[in-house]
């Protein structure tokens, strides 16, 4: 009993603590990791991976997921590099972009939303299909961007760029999750996608929503990214899906829908992949190696979270008797509930 | 001539061609409380739904405050002040009391989307007094127990300021006490002029709470007026189309001496405490116990579902160690759950897969492990003709087309496939009308004049009387008396299960 109680708080807080003790691991293990600059560098390299993480983590509320991410990106920077080259001028370019990859979002909500599709195939037939738009309109060619787009990855007020753009959009996300009644929404339609029906939400829209959001973060990541590169190539995004979804699942967003936050949870979680993968970089862990260590702490991430559902059901079914002690028989007062 | 409210107008409705309503006219008088009762599949729940917004009349109209009124989704009937509650609750337990109140319609800040939180914690606090319901609205759903939860669903509905309450089936996941305060809440709507309708196979409520009752029967109306009008019988009658003289058949076996399944003093913390039982060969034996009384955990303990902490189970005789559902299969045990949609069936699936499910391995060839389908097709169909399933084609249909009596059979069907020496079912009757309740008697009394001894739960007490050798009496996960057939009392072991000893 006693040891129960003190596991419940851990586990609910796990996220947290697992971010505390990567990061106490690391500073000791090389002193060169807790400095300030580190900390600006890890948290610029995972804006772009945390503003697919903030779009993931929304979807994941209903129960769906986005495996287009990457291609969405692919197609957002295919697009900028294009317009480029015909001297387009840079905003409209950037802009165009992000509405062209928000449009692909479109298409995700259109196939889920309207032609019923299950959001795990749908996303995949756009992540092949988005990759594929992307080779054609490139000619799967390098672009390398004029020197201007590095403005994008300068700093502001001593942050990156990209770190107040993630910010801006973790804070908006948070406000439309906790303070919109869509927000409210989401979360009820994940837990129970009838009820909610039966409710009178408007399930269809409510889905449709979520990959448009996605679009539009990963299309928002995918001009950071180009930013940040300085040049557009056909492996552009390539994989940050997993990264998003490791990132939202290790910060306590559920796979089934209803549960899970883009803060603290998905924030955390993002941090928490970066700053492994910086820690390993620091620790000259073999190259080939890094991958599979990523690969081991997701695992564990998602076996606790498993392991911490199961406990909590357990934990919070309700007693039948109150127990007195191991041998006196049950109180005659019904049981306390 | 009374004041009507609500009126239905020669509905008609059919699914794949199928009539499910038929020229149906009723007037609801304005607060009056009408209970509607008829066998699953005579067309309450699509009349309900109707109503309700969730599915479209083909024929006829629906006439509200003398006006047409034709709701196209459940917002229509929201607005039009129409709430319905129904049997599975359709709330969100990731969510706070308060927003589960708000989810359709939130209060919020002028023109911008915004939530007005102080507002929403204010008028769901007002609905929360209505229902007698003392939990702060911020209290997430998950914690509340079943029948706190059908109290917020109430609570809902008050708080769209509905004139016409729809209850259905409300009371299936209630205690006894739970019950008893729902009961005193819909008196009190009825003394507030609300209109109310409840659907319920508990006849009895209907006579306690109902001032009109309404009876459908294959999708037509056979009977309505005032309650005085009916008893419990005329209304059995009305429903099946004919006396049923006999509610329960009769026992056609004694209980062997053998001893099939023996617990000694089997307890786990927080669930069951010092479980003594002996379950013999061809007996029926009765669990009785009161919502949470741990009836049904007993039963997942002794399937292997959930484990044990102390004790000793024998099944034939011999000690078993550890208990699993694969290994009990194994040992001739069979369970039919509590709860056969969730647990008990494979809904998309149709009644032939669901049927030869668990005797499977039986039917396998020797040599490469494939099942012989012509063997399996004809056990199928005999235990549909057996149990007289009724279903036009069993190797088609899907299990979620049948009614909730015919649903029950398949899972019943099911384990008897593999012919168990030991059943364990959980209340086999919920939610099943009275029709087909007398044939899952019967094939309950078949199974036991065949040797498998049956430990039967159930929290109607009634049936446990008319179907038992014995009855066992559960609360807080102990044995509170154990009485034969002879000294069968009602009000006895009612009041064993209450802890009300006689002195």
């Amino acid at each position: 009993m006693t040891s129960h109680r003190l596991t419940m708080p851990v586990l609910r807080n796990m996220p947290a603590i697992l971010f505390v003790l990567a990061f106490a691991l690391f500073s000791f293990l090389d002193p060169r990791f807790a400095t300030f600059t580190n900390f600006s560098n890890i948290a610029s390299t995972s804006a772009f991976v945390g503003l697919v993480a903030v779009g993931m983590t929304i979807v994941l509320l209903t129960g769906g997921i986005d495996l287009s991410v990457g291609a969405t990106m692919y197609i957002t920077g295919a697009v900028i590099g294009m317009l480029l080259q015909q001297q387009v001028p840079m905003l409209a370019a950037l802009a165009a972009g992000v509405l062209v990859g928000t449009l692909w979002g479109c298409v995700n909500a259109f196939l889920v939303a309207w032609v019923g599709l299950v959001p795990f195939v749908a996303t995949l037939v756009t992540l092949t299909m988005g990759r594929g738009i992307g080779l054609l309109l490139t000619e799967s060619r390098q672009f390398i961007l004029p020197q201007e787009m590095a403005y994008a990855a300068s700093s502001y007020l001593g942050i990156p760029l990209p770190v107040i753009m993630f910010l801006i959009v973790v804070v908006a996300a948070m406000i439309f999750l906790r303070w919109t009644p869509m927000g409210r929404q989401i979360y009820a339609m994940g837990n129970n996608v009838e009820a909610a029906r039966k409710a009178g939400l408007n399930t269809r829209r409510l889905t449709a929503s979520v990959y448009v959001i996605s679009g539009f973060c990963a299309a928002l990541a995918g001009v950071i990214l180009v930013s940040q590169q300085g040049s557009i190539s056909a492996g552009l995004g390539q994989g940050v899906e997993f990264d998003a979804i490791a990132a939202a699942v290790l910060g306590g967003t559920s796979l089934f829908g209803g549960i899970g936050s883009v803060f603290p949870g998905t924030v955390i979680g993002v941090l928490l992949v970066q700053m492994i993968s910086t820690g390993m970089v620091y620790l000259q862990i073999d190259l080939y190696l890094q991958d599979m260590v990523a690969a081991v702490v997701i695992f564990f991430a998602v076996l606790i979270d498993a392991l911490r559902m199961r406990l909590l059901t357990r934990l919070e079914r309700r007693n039948i008797r109150v127990e007195k002690g191991p041998d006196q028989p049950a109180t005659m007062e019904k049981a306390a509930t | 001539m009374t004041d009507t409210i609500l009126r239905f107008e020669d509905v008609h409705k059919a699914f794949f061609g199928v009539t499910v309503l038929e020229d149906v006219t009723l007037d609801v008088a304005r607060g009056s409380v009408v209970g509607l009762v008829g066998e699953n599949g005579a067309g309450k729940s699509t009349l309900m739904n109707i109503l309700g917004g969730v599915v479209t009349l083909d024929g006829g109209q629906l006439l509200l405050d003398g006006e047409a009124y034709a709701p196209r989704d459940p917002r229509d009937a929201d607005r039009a002040g129409i709430a319905f509650i129904h049997q599975e609750l359709n709330l969100f337990t990731n969510l706070t009391i308060a927003e589960n109140l708000f989810i359709g319609d939130f209060p919020q800040r002028g023109p911008i989307p915004l939530l007005d939180r102080g507002k929403i914690r204010k008028r769901a606090q007002e609905a929360l007094a209505m229902v007698d319901l003392a939990v702060s609205p911020d209290v997430r759903l998950e914690r509340l127990a079943p029948g706190e939860r059908q109290l917020v669903e109430v609570a809902k509905a008050l708080s769209m300021d509905a004139r016409i309450i729809i209850f259905d089936e409300p009371t299936t996941s209630l205690t006894a006490r739970e019950t008893e305060r729902l009961f005193g809440i819909i008196n009190r709507l009825h003394q507030a002029g609300k209109t109310i309708i409840y659907i319920s196979h508990i006849l009895r409520d209907v006579m306690r709470i109902a001032d009109a009752v309404a009876v459908l029967r294959d999708g037509q109306l056979v009977a309505s007026g005032p309650v005085s009008d009916f008893s419990i019988h005329s209304m059995i009658a009305a429903m099946v189309g004919r006396e049923i003289e006999q509610l329960y058949p009769d026992r056609t076996s004694q209980p062997g001496s053998e001893i099939s399944l023996e617990l000694r003093q089997l307890s786990k913390t927080g669930i069951s405490y010092r479980i003594d039982l002996a379950l013999h060969k061809g007996e029926v034996l009765g669990v009785f116990g009161l919502m949470g009384s741990g009836r049904s955990e007993l039963a997942r303990i002794i399937f292997g579902l959930d484990d044990f902490d102390d004790g000793e189970v024998l099944i034939d005789g011999k000690p078993v160690k550890k208990l699993s559902p694969t290994r009990n299969i194994g040992n001739g045990m069979a369970f039919v759950t509590e709860n056969r949609r969730e647990e008990g069936l494979m809904m998309e699936a149709t009644v032939a897969d669901n049927l030869s499910l668990a005797a499977l391995p039986a039917y396998r060839t020797r040599l490469v492990n494939t099942v012989r389908s012509g063997s399996v097709a004809t056990a199928v169909r005999d235990s549909v003709e057996a149990l007289s399933i009724k279903v036009n084609d069993a190797f088609h249909r899907e299990v979620k087309g049948l009614s909730g009596g015919n649903q029950q059979k398949v899972v019943l069907g099911k384990w008897l496939m593999t012919k168990p020496s030991i059943l364990i079912i959980d209340e086999p009757t919920r939610g099943v009308d009275v029709g087909a309740k007398y044939e899952i008697y019967e094939i309950i009394d078949r199974i036991a004049a065949a040797g498998t001894a049956v430990l039967f739960i159930s929290s109607e007490l009634e049936e446990l009387l008319g179907m038992c050798d014995r009855i066992l009496v559960m609360g807080q996960g102990e044995i509170l008396g154990a009485f034969d057939r002879t000294q069968f009392d009602e009000e006895v072991i009612l009041r064993t299960a209450f802890r009300e000893h006689v002195a």
